[in-house]
């Protein structure tokens, strides 16, 4: 770090030192504004949408929003574990598809019951392999993941032989369709996947471990941290979430098409997780600011098609938000970091 | 004094007068003063903090002073409002953090920013004869189509050199640029900032180093808590005046060393015996350490210390040898494995291969025992946690406001303590140290000679490594000497010979064999 912030801090550091005191209020505050991150911009979002539309913020319309983002938050939270150790993987989309694959075909078998269990050990398995290939091969991230999005979406296909593959009476079709207490299974899934990932990051001498890897890993291997364990961990834990959104995605739609499915939800998965604050070369973010993230961009897929605008303009504003509000938090973190 | 100078020197080349810098809620600048002449070196000295940095990134532009203050340049009021106004007015700062592109070539990197052209074209020719000619002045020994990546760091230093000098620079700014230097780059270095003096360029020099300022220095200037505390003249340089600038106090004792005073060592604790990576960077390599000792490890830069305690402590692979650690054989494979077997090692690379910056003191102190602590199947222990950070801060006297601060917004010396703390709540039975005091200011050096001395006192065995040889003299009990991958000889200890810079310096060049 520069000279000039200890320069800065070291006088009134002497004199405050360990009193906790002024000092360390205004440093809760500060990580308070760093914690809140793009909350504020959602929160305007939604309020915007509201203002124009008169019908964004209902009781009909929230659980919809929260639905349609539950799949992506359940992406991103895997997202976030690979990029905090500053990988990345593009290959959750096509897991995501070969996972909603065998899950519908093994429930159309007689094996049924089988069909979560296995859709979330392929997801798993993919994960591994990624995994493997990183930690052990020492292989760039992008480079594996970037294969793997090509190689397993192939997968995808030859498991449902090229088809859609259908199941009218989908045993586990309650996941993506019933209600608990009047919430849906999908919003009560995707914030189980969030608690459980941010008491790991934030509980657990694993999460340590993974900020540490991604902030360091000359440092972390120093301090005795198994760096590939700690990689496998993660590409695995983001396979197994692809699958898990696999299983979710087919339960909503009773189907499956290995071609189709999931494309491209890399990207909303690593714009969430981007648009949560956490940083590309690793070691600094949140999961509930990837949740935070996820919302924003579900406020906006629903919110823009509420106002009846043009799937064409629907992508032009999506990507315009997603680069100003990075920019705009570019900015203020830049003034955190002075003060 | 001043005024005769100025009588006899004429104008400063450079005049900073009344720079104040506020960040928010803190003065890091009061009123600071500097004159600086071409064909002198200014040397400017501090502790870490006490804004020489902070002048500095005024001068080059990356700061703006608060208004008030004047910089001028042959005797010209000018106004720098950002790096390029700064060049322009011939200022060039050569960085502690090289910013050299190593995949490029040397001509490409010092004619970065400024390529020469013709017409539409990139001028190739015409920037590898003009960098041919600063290389010459400065007598290196590769030329303008060397890739920097090949480069040692010394080398790439004086490409940084070359930069400045190509641009026409007047004033010259060096932040502590021996720091990753042998002593013989050192002396390269040396010869090529005096040529640079007798073209009439106008030098200021930041160490932390006293006899590099002995040695350069025309004039120093002193910097405390951010205000202007005064300037030597050449003839009134020395030690004792300029740490009693600096600190404000006199330093009773510089160097401790009140472990085993009647010179009775514990028992064997650490026993190295042929270990080697294959002769690549060290060949077998055998000695002892006692509990209660301080053994230093000197050498020149690149003579296989650290890689020595590198294979040691099992970060790189070995090839041969074995470990013997309090009586038991350790297989120590990796890290982790020797933490365990109750070894620890600072790495000199504190930034780089030691801490994490983005991350709290706390995470920081603990990272070596969390899972030692941990409840049940892996969860964090906060309380233990906090317990050590706090303990830690207290106890090494770290400076910082609460155990919840990135590691990253303390200073050199603050951040080597919390670094120091990680190994030492491991509770090692033996400490690898290597470059303790590395970019460390004074007072936290001192301290920092007093945790080595009570650690020996405590009964660990600790090895010293340090290029510092003044350091190494001042505190270790015995010394061994590197050259070339090999323990080259012993001094101190039942050697009989005793341990000064004559006979350090005597294995070190080979010369004692």
């Amino acid at each position: 770090m520069s000279e000039q912030e200890t320069a800065a801090k070291t006088a009134d550091r002497e004199r405050l030192q360990l009193q906790g005191g002024t000092s360390s209020r205004s440093a809760q505050l500060r990580s308070l504004i760093q914690a809140l991150g793009m909350l504020p911009v959602l929160i305007l979002i939604c309020i915007g949408f509201e203002y124009m539309t008169g019908r964004f913020i209902s009781s009909r319309n929230i659980p919809i929003v929260l639905q349609q983002a539950s799949i992506n938050i359940v992406l991103a939270t895997g997202m976030t574990f690979v990029i905090l150790t500053g990988g990345i993987d593009l290959a959750v989309g096509a897991v995501l598809a070969v996972s909603a694959v065998t899950a519908v075909a093994m429930s159309l078998s007689s094996l049924s019951i089988l069909a979560i269990p296995l859709a979330l050990l392929v997801g798993l398995l993919f994960g591994c392999i990624n995994g493997a290939l990183v930690a052990f091969l020492r292989l760039p991230p992008f480079i594996v993941t970037l294969g793997a999005m090509t190689a397993v979406r192939g997968v995808a296909r030859l498991v449902g032989q090229d088809t859609t593959v259908f199941n009218p009476s989908l045993p586990f079709a309650w996941i993506g369709n019933a209600k608990l207490l009047g919430v849906p299974w999908l919003i009560i899934i995707a914030l189980i996947v969030v608690l459980i990932s941010w008491v790991i990051l934030r509980r657990t001498v694993l999460g340590v471990r993974i900020y540490a890897v991604g902030g360091n890993p000359d440092a972390a291997r120093l301090s005795g941290i198994k760096i590939w364990a700690v990689l496998l961990f993660v590409y695995a834990t983001s396979g197994l979430l692809a699958g898990l959104g696999g299983v979710m995605s087919a339960a909503r739609t009773y189907s499956a098409n290995g071609a189709q499915l999931g494309l491209a939800y890399e990207l909303d998965a690593i714009a969430a997780v981007i648009l949560g604050g956490t940083s590309f070369v690793g070691g600094i973010g949140t999961i509930m600011g990837t949740l935070i993230g996820a919302l924003i961009i579900a406020v906006l897929s629903n919110g823009l098609i509420l106002m009846q605008v043009s799937e064409i303009w629907q992508f032009i504003i999506k990507g315009l938000v997603i680069i100003i509000a990075v920019t705009l938090d570019r900015y203020r973190n830049k003034g955190a970091a002075r003060t | 004094m001043a005024d005769e100078l100025q009588a006899e020197l004429g104008v400063p080349t450079l005049e900073m007068r009344g720079i104040s810098k506020t960040f928010p809620g803190v003065k890091a600048l009061n009123g600071v003063e500097l004159k600086a002449w071409r064909g002198q070196v200014l040397s400017l000295m501090g502790e870490n903090g006490a804004g020489k940095s902070t002048l500095m990134k005024i001068l080059s532009g990356a700061y703006q002073a608060d208004a008030g203050g004047e910089i001028l340049i042959d005797g010209q009021r000018i106004h720098i409002d950002g790096p390029i106004s700064a060049k322009a007015h011939g200022i060039a700062i050569i960085y502690q953090e090289l910013s050299l592109a190593p995949n490029l070539t040397v001509a490409e990197n010092i004619f970065m920013g400024r390529e020469l052209s013709k017409s539409l074209f990139v001028d190739r020719a015409g920037m590898i004869e003009a960098c041919r000619d600063v290389l010459k002045r400065l007598g290196t020994t590769f030329g303008p189509e060397t890739p920097v990546s090949v480069l040692s760091i010394a080398e790439r230093q004086l490409v940084e050199i070359a930069r400045a000098v190509q641009s026409g620079a007047k004033i010259i700014v060096m932040d502590e640029p021996t720091t990753a230097l042998s002593s013989r780059e050192t002396e390269g270095l040396f010869a090529i900032i005096r040529q640079l003096r007798q073209d009439g360029i106008a030098i200021i020099y930041i160490s932390h180093r006293m006899d590099e300022i002995y040695e350069l220095s025309d004039r120093v200037s002193v910097l405390r808590d951010g205000s202007y505390v005064g300037t030597l003249e050449k003839g009134e340089i020395d030690a004792p005046t300029l740490v009693r600038m600096m600190v404000g106090r006199e330093l009773s004792s510089f160097y401790t060393k009140d472990h085993d005073p009647d010179g009775t060592r514990g028992p064997v604790v650490l026993e190295v015996e042929g270990i080697t990576d294959g002769g690549r960077r060290v060949h077998p390599s055998s000695f002892k350490l006692h509990a209660g000792e301080v053994l230093g490890l000197a050498g020149l830069v690149g003579s296989g210390r650290t890689e020595l305690a590198r294979l040691i402590y099992g970060v790189d692979q070995r090839a041969g040898g074995k470990i013997v650690l309090d009586g038991k054989p350790a297989p120590m494979s990796d890290p982790k494995a020797s933490l365990d077997a109750g070894l620890a090692y600072l790495t000199e690379d504190r930034k780089g291969q030691g801490l994490f910056l983005d991350m709290s003191v706390r995470d920081n102190v603990n990272l070596g025992v969390i899972d030692r602590d941990a409840h049940g199947p892996g969860f964090l222990n906060l309380t233990s946690a906090r317990k050590r950070a706090i303990q830690a801060i207290l106890g090494l006297r770290i400076r910082v406001a609460s155990a919840a601060v990135n590691v990253g917004a303390l200073s050199g010396g603050n951040q080597q303590k919390v670094l120091l703390s990680r190994w030492l709540e491991t509770n090692p039975k033996v400490l690898i140290l290597d470059e303790p005091t590395r970019g460390v200011d004074i007072g936290a050096k001192s301290e920092i000679y007093k945790i080595i001395d009570d650690l020996a006192k405590r009964g660990l065995g600790v090895l010293v490594i340090s290029s510092e040889l003044p350091e190494i003299i001042g505190i270790c009990d015995r010394v061994l000497v590197m050259r070339e991958g090999r323990i080259e000889g012993e001094v101190g200890g039942a050697t009989g010979r005793a341990i000064t810079q004559e006979n350090i310096m005597a294995f070190a060049t080979g010369i004692a064999a």
